[in-house]
């Protein structure tokens, strides 16, 4: 895995999928995925993020543009020609070969004879050297999985796809797996792109994230980047959960943008905000659950200046264990959500209590007001 | 047996379609029919045109047939055969109805009470029609020979005399009526009905019955309810599975008839293979077609089950 | 009181095997009477015990001969409707194509047309064509009737099959040919196996399409309905007893092999 290597880098131009009925299930689209990096297309379900995918496998013809595997143009050459290998939706594994043959399948198809040590390797190297004479449905979900995995490895492709590979699986076993194949690709170097519809999942395991929708990519960036710097509701909201708030720009001084929401003022500053900020101009302001403090509003006077602040009452509230999650009424936005730790809890807060949500405005982004505002919510992956 | 008992019945209901993909090559589809379709158009559709024409021809066997467009000869095999029409009709239907009585038990039987006899039973059912059907056919002469226990059995209970005054038999014997050839025509056609049946009964979950039963539901009830209605199209296929071939059958009727019980196949045959009098054979065997193509299509529409192959 | 309840709980069960009674019953008097030494020419009474019958299987003139005939037009009819019906199937399911729905109600009317107006048309074509009625037109007329219940079975099979199964070939380096071969064949097996047992029993024990087309060809079911008019051989309940017992014994088999060969994976 030298830098100079480039033969792993995933390349789509302009490509874009229209299928006979008329549906457009991607739209022109530009994107690179560097050689051995983990690449992962998150979106919801129908969001195009598996057509683009499928794309890259050969298995479906894009409508244009094109697709580059370093610098080898593969548009039009079919998936068994391409140096690109598959993990399946729930596995594909051919139910009438053991596993040692699902794994030997493709070092097979291109006639190498003696496969008998590599496979055995292959299989050792997933744990699953004493099942190699099983059938694939004698074995559990999570081996299943790494035989899956196990058969596209062997092939050392340039580059691996991932289709949900875990979707199958229960959620401890889910974080088990995506350990794993994170450990797998850094020790492989093998460049990944894994398609899910799980924001955490994503975020765990991927460096660099495209979050689709309608089939157009509405971010890329790093998990990080991503969660603290959404550019659209429709991210804020699918990646986790913001709190959004309707507001107006006020003035702008010392690069912060003062906004009006409902009675009071909160502080943006301005790096966060790439939208026009003329004065009367509307905004979108976000912050994150965790962010937020909660103090009662007997003790309102104790808060730090400069933090920007709301006042509300406690909707709900339940307890989570790490943290508490409470949902909050107040007059600049409906249902107000705040994560606290469960460090010191305040025994009056509790529903009903009058409470002050105040937070640093270094966390505060801002949004481009014309966007729909509940966008992304209720697609959201419950994990 | 894995693969007898997963075979789907023929005529049994299957999941909507998904579409399928498109893939290269556009014309391989028409190879792979070409060869099967060619096959069903010149031995089953042509034929179906060569006898329409059949139908409407007049001459003798030494001039030759000609096309005359003479359409008095499906008056004339109606009025003339009409009671063996009739007779077709009623026969298959009985046996119809009696396969669906006795066939649920069964087909209920192996898809929820068997347990580990489920295949053994399964086998049983199938493997009869690896005995010659004739031969089982001609076992029913013996079964229900004269003076044979079974025909003494109903004299004893007083059967015979109900099924006399009915006319389905006549004194005391059961062999040479119309009894013995509904007999057999249930007991040949059976496994046409118990095979769908046991097929939409076995897709049926178990929980359901137990979800019934939870919202206080009698077992009665549940079945009423539930059972049977989730089973329906194994019923519909069953019924016409059954009901098509017995209504041209001429076996059963030959075998275990009289004169008195000739069925419109039995025309049929004798007008084709022995009189040869095609023109009303083929005249026949048209209305024959036309009226259960017409019944089936009417009981399909009216149970709304239309998807069947 | 508790008879009651047992009786109205297992009504279903006991109606069942009452049914399974009836649909055993002949097989059962075909086998014992495959035993009986009959007075006349036909075989309908009970004489006397003898295995005769069982010592020289192929001692009636004619017998074997038209087995081994319908032994013969079974296996090719199997052969071709296999063949012809697996590549509907495929194309049916794995294609778009225009015409779907002609070729669908082709392949339904055979199955729900009677035997007899089948025959009877079928017949007239090869009198129109002047064809020499015989092995060949049974053939024919055989592979005709058993095409839409191969295509029947085979669809069931290949529509349930995931479709990225293939996919999977595919990526994993496997030509088109490789992947029909290595992974859609394999796998459409059972169904193929489905429709061609099938195919072999309508086939085999087929008669009145057969007693229309066949000429001067006799096969077995025809020697048997011909034995009925002028009297049955005991070898008839010989091969009858034969062919069912070991129908049985085949089934058994395989599924005792199948059951232990499950148990020593698990």
């Amino acid at each position: 895995m030298t830098t100079t290597d480039n033969s792993g880098d995933v390349r789509l131009s302009g490509i874009s999928k229209t299928y006979d009925n008329g549906f457009t299930a991607v739209h022109p689209l530009d994107l690179t995925v560097p050689q051995g990096s983990f690449f992962a297309l998150l979106g919801a379900s129908g969001c195009g993020k598996t057509t683009t995918l499928r794309m890259i496998a050969g298995l479906e013809e894009p409508t244009t543009g094109t697709v580059h595997l370093g610098d080898q143009e593969v548009t039009r050459l079919p998936p068994y020609k391409r140096p690109v290998n598959t993990v399946f939706q729930s596995y594909a594994l051919f139910p009438h070969l053991d596993i040692f043959e699902n794994v030997a399948f493709g070092l097979r198809r291109r006639g190498i004879k003696s496969v008998k040590k590599q496979v055995e390797d292959m299989l050792e190297l997933v744990q699953l050297g004493e099942q190699a004479r099983k059938k694939p449905h004698q074995l559990s979900g999570g081996q299943q999985q790494r035989v899956a995995v196990a058969r596209a490895l062997i092939n050392t492709p340039k580059v691996l796809l991932l289709d949900e590979p875990l979707g199958a699986l229960d959620l401890k076993l889910r974080r088990q797996m995506q350990l794993e194949l994170k450990r797998i690709q850094t020790e492989v170097g093998i460049t990944f792109v894994h398609v899910t519809h799980d924001q955490e999942e994503a975020m765990t395991m991927a460096d660099t994230v495209a979050v689709m929708n309608a089939g157009r990519v509405e971010q890329l960036g790093s998990p990080t980047d991503l969660y603290e710097n959404p550019q659209t509701t429709f991210v804020a909201n699918f990646l986790g959960t913001s709190n959004l708030i309707e507001a107006e720009v006020d003035s702008k001084s010392g690069g912060e943008i003062v906004l009006k929401a409902g009675g009071g003022k909160l502080v943006l500053p301005e790096a966060r905000y790439a939208g026009p900020t003329a004065t009367g101009g509307r905004v979108l302001v976000g912050v994150r659950p965790e962010k937020i403090t909660l103090t009662h509003a007997d003790q309102a006077g104790e808060i730090p200046e400069g933090r920007n602040r709301i006042t509300g009452t406690i909707a709900d509230s339940s307890f989570i264990g790490v943290s508490t999650q409470y949902v909050i009424d107040s007059p600049v936005c409906p249902e107000f959500e705040v994560y606290a730790q469960n460090i010191d809890r305040d025994a009056r807060l509790v529903p009903g209590a009058e409470v002050v949500l105040h937070w640093n405005p270094a966390h505060t982004f801002g949004l481009d007001a014309a966007q729909d505002i509940d966008a992304g919510i209720q697609e959201e992956a419950t994990v | 047996m894995a693969t007898l008992t997963e075979a789907p019945p023929p005529l049994s209901p299957t999941a909507p379609e998904k579409k399928p993909p498109r893939r290269r090559g556009r014309l391989t589809p028409y190879w792979l029919l070409l060869p099967g379709i060619l096959w069903l158009l010149v031995f089953f559709a042509l034929p179906m045109i060569y006898q329409a024409s059949t139908s409407v021809q007049t001459g003798s066997l030494e001039e030759g047939y000609k096309v005359t467009w003479h359409f008095a000869t499906y008056w004339d095999a109606l009025s003339e055969y009409w009671p063996q029409f009739l007779r077709s009709i009623l026969y298959a239907g009985a046996a119809t109805i009696l396969c669906l009585v006795l066939g649920y038990p069964l087909a209920y039987l192996i898809a929820f009470r068997a347990g580990r006899w489920r295949n053994l039973i399964m086998v049983l059912v199938i493997a009869p029609f690896f005995t010659s059907f004739l031969i089982r056919t001609l076992a029913w002469k013996t079964i229900l020979a004269d003076g044979g226990p079974v025909v003494g059995a109903l004299n004893t209970l007083h059967v015979l005399d109900v099924t006399n005054w009915l006319g389905w038999t006549a004194g005391d014997r059961v062999l040479a009526t119309p009894l013995a050839v509904v007999c057999g025509l249930t007991y040949n056609f059976l496994p046409f009905m118990i095979l769908p049946l046991y097929t939409s009964l076995e897709r049926i979950d178990g929980r359901l019955h137990e979800a019934a039963g939870d919202l206080y539901a009698k077992p009665v009830t549940t079945f009423r309810r539930v059972t049977f209605p989730l089973s329906m199209p194994g019923v519909v296929s069953g019924t016409l599975l059954t009901f098509i071939p017995a209504a041209g059958d001429y076996v059963n009727a030959e075998l275990l008839g009289s004169t008195d019980t000739r069925m419109i196949g039995n025309v049929i045959q004798t007008q084709f293979l022995r009189i040869l009098d095609y023109p009303t054979a083929a005249a026949l065997s048209f209305i024959l077609m036309a009226a259960i193509l017409l019944m089936v299509t009417f009981y399909i529409r009216r149970s709304g089950t239309e998807d069947l192959v | 009181m508790a008879l009651v309840n047992w009786l109205k709980r297992n009504l279903v069960v006991i109606a069942g095997l009452i049914t399974l009674g009836y649909l055993l019953l002949p097989n059962v008097v075909v086998t014992v009477f495959s035993f009986n030494k009959p007075k006349g020419r036909f075989n309908y009474q009970w004489q006397q015990f003898s295995t005769d019958a069982w010592k020289d299987p192929c001692g009636v003139v004619g017998m074997c001969g038209s087995l081994s005939i319908s032994l013969q037009i079974a296996f090719w009819a199997t052969v071709g409707a296999t063949v012809l019906g697996s590549m509907i199937a495929f194309a049916l399911v794995r294609y778009r194509f225009r015409a779907r729905g002609t070729v669908n109600s082709l392949i339904f009317l055979p199955m729900a047309m009677p035997e007899v107006v089948m025959a009877a048309s079928l017949l007239t074509l090869f009198l129109n064509l002047g064809a020499q009625l015989g092995f060949w037109t049974i053939l024919i007329a055989h592979i005709m009737f058993c095409l839409s219940f191969v295509v029947v079975a085979v669809k069931a099979r290949v529509m349930s099959m995931d479709p990225r199964l293939e996919e999977a070939a595919r990526d994993l380096y496997a030509s088109p040919v490789q992947t029909f071969l290595r992974v859609t064949l394999p796998i459409a097996a059972p169904g193929i196996a489905a429709g061609a047992l099938l195919s072999f029993a309508l086939s085999f024990d087929d008669f009145i399409i057969t007693n229309f087309n066949a000429g001067s060809t006799v096969t077995f079911p025809m020697f048997v309905w011909g034995s009925a008019q002028r009297g049955t051989p005991v070898q008839i309940n010989v091969i009858g007893t034969a062919m069912f017992l070991v129908a049985v014994l085949l089934v058994l088999t395989s599924m005792v092999i199948s059951n232990r060969r499950n148990k020593q994976k698990a």
